[in-house]
């Protein structure tokens, strides 16, 4: 019986294999079969990335990943619009702090390290090293300035609501104009691309998916009906029809000679599309809204229009948010699809440079593990973020 | 004064605007012009376009020649036949792909989020790993990956990499052993089919017997039973084997006999099985974690074994809250095949997508493709909704 008093092992890492690697018979055989199988992956994983892999056709055209063919004497326009957001990062962050500090510190650090990265490359120019490392301080000068009492927080907002059209201004440009001679979408490309649809597409689908959900609870049935109709149409066909139909069958319901540019035929596919799915997660929130909140709202004397804004629409958006957030990311993911409508995005862009040099086909899994490995990090940090941002708003606790 | 009218006035002397009947009225009213108005202009638009052009507005021409060529129909098809069983052939390409994606999907993913519920670190560990890789990267860059990396580089057929089985891999796709029905095949499929139909009847009237008496019917072990019976009879009746394996055998410079996946078929396959598995994994997970953990104990305390712990508490409660987001997972799937055009796989949407191509169709065709998958939507969603209610709780 001398088992029986033995003290439990103290915590250490035996005590840690035992319990999580060999605590019965069954586990122990199944560790013993997958640590080979795991070893010899991560090996050659590592060997191919270090030794095998040829990442020239990374390495050689980041520019072209990061922004496409946009002509590189207008490459300012970008650098601006860029710095303008890091500035109303840096300054939200100094106002609200939380997650937002936590990106913006991620978004220095990276640029940091590449402003300070000691490796000949002719991309890290000095003027390149010179603007990130600008930038780095750019996030820290808006932090100061969010920490100003007279830097109220509705000045901020008011900023961030400036700031897309701003980007998409300076990215434009005026036609004729010497100063800001106007770029054709056609030259945009690479992540520019891709965060500017999904960011585009999430940004313009809200406000739709709201009032689709709206709609859908309406007690007019005309008004119902259209949302339903529209709602689970979209839902029923997959994105790519979505996007054809507005890339090629739109042009012929237009009037002759009205003209749509490509990218923003793209961006309303994608906006109807988001749209839908929106209406769906925001029609959830309004059902866990419980019916008591509106009959109290009633009561203290508030119409229908107050007690949806002010009332139902906070907490119901507040229960979505993370199915929200869940739903960006796979915005974000299918914004690839306008690959296929021939639109040049980050994977646009991979395919084209594996295309421009017959060298380059064989070096096809280079340039797909980088892209992957873009949209990877960006998907994976959101799902992060959505998750801090359901503990800080406490979803699953209150309500 | 407003205040010392009576109710019957008040409702009489409101002002139109603010009486909310007519403001009801009106709302609906605008609403329908805008939403009419758009169509009707929409369309004006394009009769105008379609005159100009001189395009198709009928669906006449999926009689005629479809004059295009579709590699490795699953079905009888040549560039002679009608443009509407071309139409078909890309239909049976999708369901081929939905369907057996669906099956595999949801094992892999069952599979994957009991690994992932392991005790075992290193097991959950990696299906950790393929859950995160595949559900944050796009479908298309998977599919990229398999169809231009990985089948792309496949060896010629000489030199096909050969697994057990035998099954052959090559650039032309993969051979897998695979049975074939002989002659006395179909009647055995028939009998056993009886013999399956007859296992469910004496299976539900054996439960609710037990559930009403008391008596132990022994249910499983009966229908069970009665469906080795039916295949011992039927072996015996067609006599002879039902089933012979058909080998793939090199002869000349391909593979005969056997099944072959070709490589846009396996590629599709693949990809949107591991993507979809790593969703469905998680969606399995949450529904087995949402059990309350007093539900497996007070099962255990009241003396069920293992088996029926999880067979008659921990299932039928994780299921109900797996069963929404599964159908919704199988939906995607089913969208999804429609990415199949970027490799080249022929189903509804690249065989749609030719025809558009071809003059002045684009508006009929495309109409078609929209009504196929939303059919497709809403008949799966529709079984699968009935399903579901069929489990839930029944709620006052």
């Amino acid at each position: 019986m001398e088992e029986a008093i033995r003290p439990p092992l103290p915590p250490g890492p035996i005590k840690w294999v035992r319990d999580n690697l060999f605590n019965n018979w069954f586990n122990s055989i199944l560790t013993v079969a997958l640590l080979p199988v795991v070893f010899f992956a991560l090996v050659n994983v590592v060997l191919w990335v270090f030794t095998e892999a040829d990442w020239r056709v990374v390495s050689q055209f980041p520019l072209l990943y990061a922004v496409g063919q946009y002509p590189r004497e207008e490459l300012w326009r970008v650098g601006i619009g860029l710095s303008t957001i890091l500035l109303m990062l840096g300054m939200s962050w100094g106002k609200w702090g939380g997650l937002l500090r936590s990106i913006s510190m991620a978004i220095g650090i990276a640029f940091a390290f590449f402003a300070l990265l000691p490796v000949q490359h002719p991309a890290l120019d000095f003027s390149m090293r010179a603007y990130l490392g600008a930038n780095v301080l750019l996030i820290l000068l808006g932090n100061w300035i969010g920490h100003r009492v007279a830097v109220k927080g509705s000045y901020i907002l008011i900023g961030w609501a400036i700031v897309p059209f701003l980007f998409v201004f300076l990215l434009t440009g005026i036609e004729g104009s010497k100063f800001l001679p106007s770029v054709a979408t056609t030259f945009w490309g690479g992540l520019l691309v891709t965060i500017l649809l999904s960011a585009g597409g999430i940004l313009l689908s809200f406000p739709i998916g709201v009032a689709l959900a709206l709609g859908r609870r309406s007690t007019l049935p005309v008004v119902k009906a259209f949302s339903i109709i529209f709602i689970e149409t979209v839902r029923g066909v997959p994105l790519i029809t979505i996007l054809f139909m507005f890339s090629i069958i739109l042009a012929l319901f237009l009037p002759a000679d009205s003209r749509i540019d490509r990218l923003v035929r793209a961006l309303m596919g994608i906006t109807f599309f988001s749209a839908a799915y929106t209406a769906e997660n925001v029609r959830g929130g309004l059902q866990a809204v419980p019916p008591g909140q509106i009959e109290a709202a009633k009561a203290v004397g508030m119409n229908g229009f107050q007690t949806m804004v002010f009332i139902v629409l906070p907490q119901a958006l507040r229960a979505v948010l993370p199915a929200i957030v869940g739903q960006f990311i796979a915005l974000f993911k299918d914004t690839t699809l306008v690959v296929i409508v021939g639109i040049n995005d980050l994977l646009g862009i991979g395919r084209s440079i594996i295309n421009s040099d017959p060298e380059f086909v064989q070096l096809q899994l280079e340039v797909y593990i980088f892209i992957a490995v873009i949209y990877w990090i960006f998907s994976y940090l959101m799902s992060q973020a959505s998750s801090r941002l359901e503990t800080a708003l406490g979803v699953s606790t209150r309500l | 004064m407003a205040s010392t009218q009576s109710v019957g006035e008040k409702s009489t002397n409101i002002p139109f605007y603010r009486d909310e009947r007519i403001l009801r009225i009106f709302a609906q009213v605008i609403s329908t012009v805008i939403v009419v108005g758009l169509l009707i202009w929409a369309a004006l638009n394009f009769l105008k376009a379609a005159e100009a052009r001189n395009m198709t507005l009928t669906f006449g021409f999926l009689k005629e020649a479809a004059g295009f060529p579709i590699s490795n129909p699953p079905i009888e098809y040549d560039p002679s036949m009608s443009f509407g069983r071309a139409f078909f052939v890309g239909l049976v390409n999708t369901l081929l792909v939905s369907v057996t994606g669906v099956i595999t999907a949801t094992i892999l993913g069952t599979l994957v989020a009991l690994a992932r519920l392991s005790s075992n670190w290193l097991l959950g560990r990696i299906a950790l790993v393929f859950i995160e890789f595949n559900r944050n990267i796009p479908l298309l860059v998977l599919l990229f990956i398999l169809y231009f990396v990985v089948f792309g580089q496949l060896p010629q057929v000489k030199e096909s990499i050969t697994w057990p089985g035998p099954m052959y891999i090559n650039r032309r796709g993969i051979y897998l052993t695979w049975p074939r029905l002989t002659e006395s095949g179909t009647p055995f499929v028939v009998l056993v089919f009886v013999g399956i139909l007859l296992a469910v009847i004496a299976f539900v009237v054996l439960r609710r017997h037990r559930e009403m008496t008391g008596q132990n019917t022994y249910y499983v072990q009966a229908s069970i039973g009665i469906f080795v019976l039916s295949g011992v009879i039927g072996w015996a009746l067609t006599g002879g084997t039902p089933f012979e394996f058909s080998v793939p055998v090199l002869e000349g410079f391909n593979f005969q006999g056997g099944l072959r996946l070709t490589p846009e078929f396996a590629g599709m396959f693949i990809g949107l099985t591991t993507y979809t598995a790593a969703f469905i994994a998680e969606v399995v997970r949450s529904g087995i974690q949402a059990v309350d953990r007093g539900q497996i104990e007070a099962a255990r305390a009241v003396g069920l074994s293992t088996t029926q712990v999880l067979s008659l508490v921990v299932m039928p409660q994780a299921l109900r809250i797996i069963i929404p987001p599964m159908i919704s997972q199988y939906l995607n799937l089913t969208k999804n095949s429609s990415l199949a055009l970027a490799i080249g796989f022929q189903e509804v949407f690249s065989v749609g997508k030719i025809a558009i191509n071809q003059a002045g169709r684009a508006v009929p065709v495309f109409a078609l493709v929209m009504i196929t998958y939303l059919t497709l939507s809403l008949l799966t969603s529709l079984v699968l909704n009935i399903y579901n209610r069929s489990i839930q709780f029944v709620t006052r």
